[in-house]
């Protein structure tokens, strides 16, 4: 018992924010479970998550909707051009990054990747991904409400449908811009909010559809 | 003895430490120097071992387990069997196996009946169609991941589907799901 509770006494006093921030910070989400019912309806849908990879986020989405997962690790990319300081905006990097077809993905996962781009790239972005969504598909992303000047990157674990771990993990700050809703709406011009929600922890989820019948 | 017993069980059941998985066989090799070693498992399934020396270009086809530490450029097909890419492996390849365990790097698509194991420091960039897939922490990946097949008979019920369907259209199918799982 004295052994535990100095270990317990030590482990409160060193644990802290390292540890903290590695462990993650869990909050609910009300609009994963709006966006895995989208999907579910379809046969073998295509998923694409901009994300970096998390082997528990494959198992869910294949395990739960039996679906394709495209990765594509935006977030990285933008790190390596962070780091790389090259001249080129990362629009122009944007431009030739998807090659698949228009009309081709079921449902994507953004995260929270619009919250470090330049309005430009972030246009820029919301257009190619309006233009690889299925009609009827849906598209998910995260808004924070508080810009930051120097936040890390975070990946999003799910948990279950209702909760994400949230783990940040790039060693490099990006500035974090807060966009305005109007902002955000039209910037994905040609999809509809189904469902958008203002959470505690200053995030706003918002969950867009493509209108049936338009590609 | 003994060194060489942990040798052969490693492709069959690998564990989750990358190092743990080149000793055994760095201990076999010090006492065999043939890159090329075959083995019996205590299965008395056959392990074969292709060494850190070793380099193919190819085609790749084979009936037994199989270890790859060396490269391999071509095509690699154990359609029955675990293929295990060891920390050493390096592979430019089609991977076909039963299943397919990554602890080194591969560049290419992968195709396994049974499962797909990326781990730790394991490195895949290309597609993987497999019904399981494990992707750990600290892994890399790129491509995309179909799990298609398996996906639709292994998920549960699904609370978060929002449109229900008639009784009469959802029992069938449910019945059709248990009996391909059974």
């Amino acid at each position: 018992m004295l052994w535990d509770s100095r270990n317990k006494a030590r482990n409160d006093a060193a644990a802290p924010a390292a540890a903290l921030a590695d462990e993650g910070q869990l909050f609910p989400t009300k609009a994963l479970r709006k966006f895995l019912a989208c999907l579910t309806s379809r046969e073998s849908p295509v998923l694409m998550d901009l994300g970096p990879v998390v082997g528990s986020n494959v198992t869910f989405f294949g395990e739960r909707l039996g679906c394709k997962i495209i990765l594509e690790d935006l977030f990285g990319d933008l790190e390596r051009h962070t780091r790389s300081a090259v001249e080129t905006p990362f629009a122009d990097f944007l431009k030739g990054r998807f090659k698949h077809e228009a009309g081709s993905v079921d449902g994507i996962l953004c995260w929270n990747f619009f919250d470090y781009l330049e309005p430009a790239a972030a246009t820029l972005l919301a257009g190619s991904l309006t233009r690889l969504l299925r009609p009827d598909g849906a598209l998910l992303a995260f808004f924070t409400t508080v810009g930051v000047s120097d936040a890390r990157f975070s990946k999003y674990v799910i948990m279950d449908e209702d909760s994400l771990k949230q783990k940040p993990y790039s060693s490099s700050g990006k500035r974090q811009i807060a966009l305005p809703n109007r902002d955000i709406i039209r910037m994905f011009e040609g999809l509809k909010v189904a469902e958008s929600f203002l959470l505690k922890t200053n995030i706003r989820e918002f969950l867009f559809r493509k209108p049936p019948g338009k590609l | 003895m003994w060194k060489r017993d942990e040798a052969v069980r490693q492709p069959a059941v690998p564990t989750n430490d990358a190092a743990a998985a080149v000793a055994p066989a760095a201990a076999t090799q010090a006492t065999r120097p043939d890159p090329l070693q075959t083995m019996k498992s205590q299965t008395g399934r056959d392990v074969v071992n292709i060494g850190k020396s070793v380099v193919i270009k190819g085609e790749l086809n084979g009936s037994e387990d199989l270890t790859i530490e060396g490269h391999v450029e071509g095509k690699i097909e154990l359609r029955e069997h675990v293929l295990t890419i060891g920390p050493n492996g390096r592979i430019k390849a089609e991977l076909f196996a039963k299943s397919v365990v990554v602890l080194g790097e591969v560049i290419g698509n992968v195709i396994a009946s049974e499962k797909v194991d990326i781990r730790e420091n394991g490195s895949v960039e290309g597609d993987i169609t497999s019904p399981r897939v494990a992707i750990a922490e600290g892994a890399h990946f790129r491509g995309s991941v179909d799990m298609a097949n398996k996906g639709k008979a292994v998920a549960g019920p699904r609370p978060a589907e929002v449109r229900p369907q008639p009784q009469a259209v959802a029992a069938p199918q449910a019945v059709a799901q248990a009996q391909k799982v059974g």
